[in-house]
């Protein structure tokens, strides 16, 4: 094996980090409101912003400045959902939610770009650690990776355990099984899915905060591609189920850098829309998505 | 007459009708000289954005499926009638002829994307459906710019790589050049063609709606399992909407490809940006109202020519709009509103009925 094969697969797990982190906003936000919250992607990119006017133009310190990307897209999901989606919960038409969506990262998208214009930024790194070098100088991995690669694994344990054992999280997984019978249960089921937009608009921030130091500008489009492709992670592990986004994520990301490495660097994009198709239509519900029968 | 025809007709006539006057009043200003030359530039791009909204409401508002890859079959219509009328310039020197079979061939070869994307596409529903649309949009704009295809006296040449890949004879010429696409179109296209082809698109898709097909079709979308359980064949219906929507966008990517001298591929006319640009026509014009569609799409084209000013906030007012509209049609709570509040309008409509 030589050390770019490495070198790549390292970069993928990175780059898949990041898309996983995103897709767990996706598959949580899709488990309980059955929504497909196209806004998303658009709330990396502000947080994004967030964290680089904190830096840049406050001069705070990366971490306040990750702190403070938490909170206003922690704030802004909730504002999102109790705006644009909770009104149209109960809608006769799916596609009704959709089309809002749709027009919420829009929205997102053009209020950034007046606000900021549209030319790229420089976003200062956050991880200030160079990184290791391995193997006598052949293998350098640098610091955002290793650190991506960490968070992601943390964010994934702690939410699982969340997810599993705390009383909100036990909420969560009811309202998304039941909504009428969690309600009668005396479960907040308004409370319990302002939570869950709280929580994947707080990974979003820090998604955008890890994306934009590995790839280090941002304009106002920033958020769109990932967002997309963290859907794809989303599919391809089986919406709804956490470790499935976190499966997802990884493979995708190491798909997407080996496709740019050893195909062709124009294709990547297309390469992982190709793979979201060819899961739809081979196995619909992801490598660990559940089936649910359809009631007449 | 006009009472004895049915409700239907009646409509289909007025819409055709607002067509046709809306472009006699055009062609007479056009020939008086009293308006613009930049608002004249526009009169193409207001054809095919017309044609786009009415088809993409075909599979919108009447098959009921989010199609996000609408642009996507325009641009396979741009590509395959632009590079037809680039290698038949010399050979066929009939304008119209050319453009015609141009015309048709763009639109078999969106038709035919449209079956072979739709065969797998339209297996899904809801926003698995919306986003496999959306990654085979963004799949046919990359694969274009990748294209490089050439021709000298050996015959064509195809590469994805670059031009140099290609192996041409030194008296061969490029046609296809990946991300700098076609150039020297013949421009082919004018307003009065773009007219006809309006006429064209609706007759079908009028016809379409209010044939045996259109209500079967209508009826996937009002319940899919009891049109099923009533032998309606789902797939061949969803199949033919979706393929006259994409062969009808095809049309509309024809009319924009010899249009402009340049074609090339990116986000802001084939890409998804585009795509939701032609959702927001359907959206404002009302899902599953033709005529709805080509007044969002002759409006929110024209105004942004007239109101250079808001330029900047154009899009953002489009996001709003959308979302307002959105909440104001389909939120339980508005329409309980709705019936409350302005009742007191429709009992007086039917009074007078």
């Amino acid at each position: 094996m030589n050390m770019s094969f490495i070198s790549y697969l390292i970069n993928g797990l990175s780059l898949g980090s990041v898309y996983a982190i995103i897709a767990l906003g996706y598959t949580m936000v899709y488990g309980i409101a059955k929504m497909l919250n196209f806004a998303h992607g658009d709330v990396i990119m502000i947080g994004a912003y967030m964290a680089l006017l904190a830096m840049t133009q406050a001069g705070l310190s990366p971490v306040i400045a990750v702190l403070i990307a938490i909170v206003v897209c922690t704030v802004l999901g909730v504002v999102i959902e109790r705006i644009a989606y909770k009104p149209l919960r109960n809608a006769a038409s799916s596609l009704s939610v959709l089309i809002t969506a749709i027009g919420v990262s829009y929205l997102l998208q053009n209020i950034a770009l007046l606000a900021f214009g549209s030319n790229a930024k420089t976003f200062p790194s956050v991880i200030k650690w160079s990184g290791i070098t391995l193997a006598g100088g052949q293998l350098s991995i640098s610091g955002v990776t290793i650190v991506t690669i960490g968070v992601c694994i943390v964010i994934m344990i702690v939410l699982v355990a969340f997810v599993q054992k705390s009383k909100p999280g036990q909420a969560m997984r009811a309202v998304s099984e039941d909504k009428g019978a969690a309600q009668l249960m005396g479960i907040n089921v308004n409370g319990t899915i302002a939570l869950t937009f709280a929580i994947g608009s707080a990974l979003a921030a820090i998604a955008g905060v890890l994306y934009c130091s590995a790839y280090p500008s941002v304009t106002p489009y920033t958020g769109a591609m990932p967002g997309i492709k963290a859907f794809v992670a989303a599919v391809f592990g089986g919406i709804g189920s956490i470790p499935g986004a976190f499966i997802g994520g990884l493979l995708l990301g190491i798909i997407e850098i080996f496709g740019r490495a050893y195909i062709t660097s124009q294709m990547a994009d297309a390469l992982v829309f190709a793979v979201l198709i060819v899961v739809l239509l081979v196995k619909p519900t992801g490598l660990l998505g559940k089936k649910i029968q359809e009631k007449v | 007459m006009l009472k004895k025809m049915n409700k239907n007709t009646k409509s289909n006539l007025i819409t055709y009708g607002m067509v046709i006057i809306a472009f006699i009043i055009m062609q007479t200003l056009i020939a008086t000289g009293s308006i613009s030359s930049l608002l004249e530039g526009i009169m193409v791009p207001i054809c095919i954005y017309v044609i786009m909204a009415v088809s993409l409401n075909l599979v919108v508002g009447i098959l009921g499926e989010l199609s996000l890859g609408h642009a996507g079959f325009m641009c396979v219509g741009a590509f395959s009638s632009a590079f037809f009328s680039k290698c038949m310039k010399d050979v066929i020197e009939n304008g119209i002829l050319r453009f015609l079979l141009a015309m048709l061939i763009g639109i078999a070869v969106a038709a035919i994307f449209g079956i072979i994307i739709g065969i797998p596409v339209l297996r899904l529903k809801g926003d698995y459906l919306a986003i496999v649309t959306l990654a085979f949009g963004e799949i046919i704009k990359n694969l274009v710019n990748v294209l490089f295809i050439g021709k000298d006296s050996n015959g064509f040449h195809f590469s994805t790589k670059d031009v140099m890949g290609l192996n041409m004879e030194p008296d061969g010429t490029v046609i296809v050049n990946g991300p700098q696409g076609i150039t020297g179109t013949p421009q082919d296209s004018t307003f009065l063609i773009g007219f006809i082809m309006i006429l064209i698109t609706l007759f079908i898709v009028l016809n379409m709606i209010n044939s045996r097909d259109g209500r079967a079709i209508m009826a996937i979308r009002d319940n899919r399992i009891a049109a099923e359980s009533v032998g309606i064949n789902i797939t061949k219906y969803k199949l033919m909407a979706f393929t006259v929507s994409a062969a009808l966008a095809g049309g509309a990517g024809v009319l924009y490809a010899h249009n402009l001298s340049t074609l090339t591929a990116n986000t802001n006319n084939f890409g998804y940006n585009q795509s939701i640009m032609i959702l927001v026509f359907v959206v404002l014009g009302g899902i599953g109202n033709i005529r709805g569609s080509i007044i969002a799409a002759v409006i929110l084209t024209l105004l942004p020519e007239l109101l250079r000013g808001l330029q900047d906030y154009r899009m953002l007012i489009y996001a709003i709009v959308l979302i307002a509209m959105m909440l104001f049609n389909w939120a339980p709570k508005a329409i309980e509103w709705r019936e409350k509040h302005l009742s007191f309008f429709r009992k007086k409509k039917e009074a007078v009925k």
